[in-house]
């Protein structure tokens, strides 16, 4: 990927970041971060995740906004009245962060892998065909291409089984949850 | 049956008629009296039938209550002599107090908790006896004390029953603490090991033996801590107030515990523990001047007591002041000799008041009696045969036991021989002015003149006890007693015997000349009447130095506990507690805010702070 | 060329971005999505390493599995606090952080 569609994606990625906290409409301020989400999916794809990048625009920008426009819409919230700027807590929120980019930024300075580019580290197609086993998966990767999704699914599958029944697990008490906690009680 | 097992039953038997008439005593209402009084012939039985060794077997241990590492705290017995004549007097007297119980507490409503009672104390009472370390001893000794105070406290209902319950009770304990101390010295110093043979032999060539050598103080200490506990039990001096209040029981039990057995029980132990007292000229000492003031002092006030339970309670005091300044003069057989004697006629005589008191109705005033004579003449001989042993008259066994006492006091000490032989006077004197007030001139009551003989089953005790008052000190059972040997072969002899029979004399025709025939006490000395004012005295005292220290304790609370130890942590957890609320402002950003800091912390610490090293 | 620390940045950025719209807005609505930045932040870091510490010339596919973990648990999370949300704006009719202040010490 090109050197600038990385700068383009970040910044697209960042500024609809801040402008999610900056808008007053909370309709604005959802789509904002779809279009935040759909810059970060772009960069997930920039480093060869076209599983993750999909399904961030997939559940994220598609599922998850929609689930919270709709609740905005349903509770017909209107943008905040006032406009009034909570001083102490936006000082203290800037300079959280502020602390925290001055930290990340010394700890990257100092750490070799942080230097490398993608070029340094290039995908080994031969040496991984090699060693697969799944007769798919070797046969995309000796005709070099990645197949991501038929990887993460190999790892989902092959060595957290345990762990995709507990999330689908998760998910089911979540269900419950949500359905007990939006019914009205009935007097 | 062999040796061994009668001591076991003559503990286990009483102990398990008290448990079972106490815990369904409603249920054996009709049954406890019989099966208490069978089960106290039983252990006379068994006290006869030990008699007859002369050998000192040492049953050890039998039980072990308590194990800490490798000491133990045994239930043992060491059946000696000592132990069986004790044995013998215990179960005896115990027997005919019970039978004669069945005639005096007839008519008492809950006549299954006394027999109960009596059943615990007879287990408790063998256990001192047969106790063969101090430990067993101090339990069974505490045993003693709460079947003396449930006795006490018999009728319940009577606040006098209640409070001289609790004195007894709260008494003792001031002697116990001592026994305690003692007892704790002994086991300080000689390692452990309580046991009345081990010490012996400790003393002998041991642990120690070493003491007495380089630290004979400690040795004293101790004898005195174990004398402080015979102090309470037998009630000498300073410790007496608690005796003459305990008449409040049934006088059965007065007979029994009071003046018998329980009372004695101190002077038994000092007997036990003789071979410590010996190598304590203090101590010794201390013991025969306590016992001489208390003789001295009770038979003064046994002088102008008109309550006939009273004069004998004092006479008691008086006699075990005799006894116990017996052991202090070192000499234990006189001592243990005159308990015996004593135990058959003191018994004799309290059952003897009791016959009175039941004939008169419950009239215990002297003042109010007189000329029972004619209308109790059983009781009245009984009562004069008891009433010679204790004035010592030749020829009864109290003469030749109370002789064997003054006989040491002469050898030993002559101002404590006079202080005997002044006691002796009183003796004389004021059970002349009992029997007299009592039993010649009119009848100054409608009670007494209407008094009628008490049934059989109550006389029946006080002829079996008639008969070795008068002639236990003849040796006739000496050979299994062997302390009842009289000990004539003291140093001035012929003074002592001719001192006692002059003043035995003197006192009677004083007593008569001045109680024939009267109707009020001609006398009135309010210092011995009010007995020195004893109890005022200890109730000044408790109330000032109560008030004292309740004042300090007061202050000491308020300033220190209230204030430092209470308010001081509690206000500084309240002020600590409002100082922390304001973190919890309920601001979901407040929290968010902290979170980050938290997490620029832990950043920090993970990442900076550890890379220096 | 675009090197790790360059995506690292990013995503701090972004992580920053998502803390201070937590702290700032009062708005529910807004801090929730403020949340699922942040977590997604998280990712873009997963990811990132995933692609740049390769194991036998592949990306790490662990990190990438516990991201579609995360997008997942995102998922039930996003939901069940929506729900929480509408049964609060029931109960108080507002989404304003201001109106669940009772437990104030």
């Amino acid at each position: 990927m090109p050197a600038f569609l990385f700068y383009f994606f970040s910044f697209l990625t960042l500024f609809f970041g801040v402008l999610v906290v900056v808008l007053r409409n909370p309709v604005a301020s959802a789509l904002s971060l779809v279009v935040s989400f759909v810059g970060l999916a772009a960069l997930f794809i920039s480093l060869d995740a076209y599983f993750i990048g999909t399904i961030q625009i997939l559940v994220y920008a598609g599922a998850v906004m929609v689930l919270f426009l709709f609740i905005i819409m349903l509770l017909d919230i209107k943008a905040e009245e006032s406009a009034k700027v909570n001083a102490p807590a936006v000082i203290g929120g800037l300079m959280l962060a502020l602390i925290f980019i001055v930290q990340l930024s010394l700890v990257l300075g100092e750490h070799e892998l942080g230097k490398k580019t993608i070029a340094d580290v290039p995908l080994q197609y031969e040496a991984a065909a090699q060693k697969e086993l799944v007769t798919t998966i070797k046969t995309d990767l000796e005709n070099k291409s990645l197949p991501d999704a038929k990887l993460v699914g190999k790892a989902l599958f092959s060595r957290y089984p345990f762990q995709i029944q507990l999330i689908g697990g998760l998910l089911l008490v979540g269900t419950i949850g949500v359905v007990i906690l939006s019914k009205r009680e009935v007097n | 049956m062999d040796h061994q097992t009668l001591p076991g039953i003559l503990l286990l038997l009483p102990l398990t008629t008290a448990l079972v008439i106490l815990l369904f005593h409603g249920a054996l209402k009709k049954v406890a009296h019989l099966v208490s009084t069978m089960v106290a012939v039983v252990m006379f039985g068994c006290a006869v039938s030990l008699l007859g060794a002369d050998n000192s077997e040492v049953i050890h241990p039998l039980y072990s209550f308590l194990k800490i590492g490798n000491w133990q705290a045994d239930i043992g017995f060491l059946v000696d002599q000592q132990c069986r004549g004790m044995l013998f007097i215990v179960t005896f007297v115990g027997m005919l107090v019970h039978i004669y119980s069945l005639g005096y507490m007839k008519e008492d409503e809950s006549k299954a908790r006394y027999f109960g009672a009596l059943s615990l104390f007879m287990f408790s009472m063998n256990g001192i006896v047969l106790a063969d370390n101090l430990i067993m001893m101090f339990l069974f000794w505490e045993l003693v004390g709460l079947s003396s105070y449930l006795l006490i406290g018999h009728w319940f209902k009577k606040p006098e029953a209640c409070n001289a319950a609790n004195k007894a009770f709260i008494t003792n304990r001031i002697g116990d603490f001592g026994f305690m101390t003692g007892i704790l010295i002994l086991f300080g110093m000689n390692f452990g090991d309580v046991s009345l043979l081990g010490l012996k032999d400790s003393v002998a060539s041991g642990p120690l033996h070493y003491v007495v050598q380089q630290g004979p103080w400690i040795i004293t200490l101790a004898c005195i801590g174990l004398f402080l506990g015979a102090v309470g039990k037998s009630a000498q001096a300073p410790l007496h107030v608690w005796l003459p209040d305990a008449m409040e029981g049934p006088t059965p039990v007065s007979a029994l515990i009071h003046a018998a057995t329980m009372v004695a029980a101190g002077v038994y132990m000092l007997v036990r523990v003789n071979f410590l007292l010996v190598h304590s000229h203090d101590a010794q000492t201390i013991i025969a001047w306590i016992g001489g003031i208390t003789a001295l002092m009770a038979a003064l006030m046994a002088t102008q007591q008109n309550d006939i339970k009273k004069v004998l309670a004092y006479s008691t005091l008086s006699q075990l002041g005799y006894m116990v300044m017996a052991v202090g003069l070192a000499a234990p057989d006189e001592s243990m000799f005159h308990l015996y004697t004593h135990a058959f006629f003191k018994a004799l005589l309290f059952l003897g008041a009791g016959a009175v008191i039941y004939s008169c109705h419950h009239e215990q005033n002297i003042w109010k009696m007189g000329g029972l004579r004619r209308a109790l003449p059983v009781t009245f001989v009984t009562f004069a045969i008891g009433t010679a042993a204790l004035m010592g008259v030749p020829g009864t066994s109290g003469f030749f036991s109370k002789e064997g006492i003054l006989a040491v006091a002469y050898g030993h000490s002559k101002f404590l021989f006079v202080i005997g032989l002044f006691t002796a006077f009183l003796t004389a004197f004021y059970m002349t002015r009992l029997v007299i007030v009592v039993f010649n001139g009119k009848p100054r009551s409608k009670d007494a003149s209407h008094a009628h003989e008490a049934p059989f089953v109550m006389l029946l005790p006080l002829l079996l006890l008639a008969v070795p008052s008068l002639v236990s000190g003849y040796g006739l059972l000496s050979g299994p007693l062997q302390a009842m040997v009289p000990h004539a072969e003291h140093e001035g002899g012929q003074i002592v015997m001719i001192c006692s029979i002059v003043v035995l004399l003197a006192g009677f025709l004083t007593g008569s000349r001045l109680y024939t025939n009267k109707e009020k006490d001609p006398l009135n000395i309010p210092l011995f009447a009010n007995k020195f004012y004893i109890d005022e005295i200890y109730a000044w005292i408790i109330k000032y130095g109560q008030d004292r220290v309740a004042w300090i304790v007061n202050a000491i609370e308020k300033i220190f506990v209230d204030g430092l130890l209470v308010l001081f942590p509690s206000s500084l957890a309240a002020g600590l507690g409002n100082l922390m609320r304001r973190v919890q402002t309920g601001s979901l950003q407040g929290y968010t805010f902290v979170l980050g800091l938290g997490i620029i912390a832990v950043v920090y610490v993970m990442l900076f702070a550890t890379a220096k090293h | 060329m675009v090197s790790l620390n360059h995506y690292l940045l990013v995503s701090g950025l972004l992580f920053s971005i998502g803390l201070v719209g937590v702290v700032v807005r009062r708005n529910i609505l807004t801090i929730y999505m403020c949340l699922e930045m942040m977590l997604s932040a998280a990712n873009l870091t997963l990811v990132a390493f995933s692609r740049f510490r390769l194991t036998e010339g592949l990306p790490d596919y662990n990190a990438q599995v516990l991201v579609f973990f995360t997008i997942t648990v995102a998922a039930a999370e996003v939901a069940v606090g929506l729900a929480i949300i509408v049964a609060l704006f029931r109960a108080r009719q507002s989404v304003s952080v201001g109106a669940v202040e009772k437990l104030k010490g």
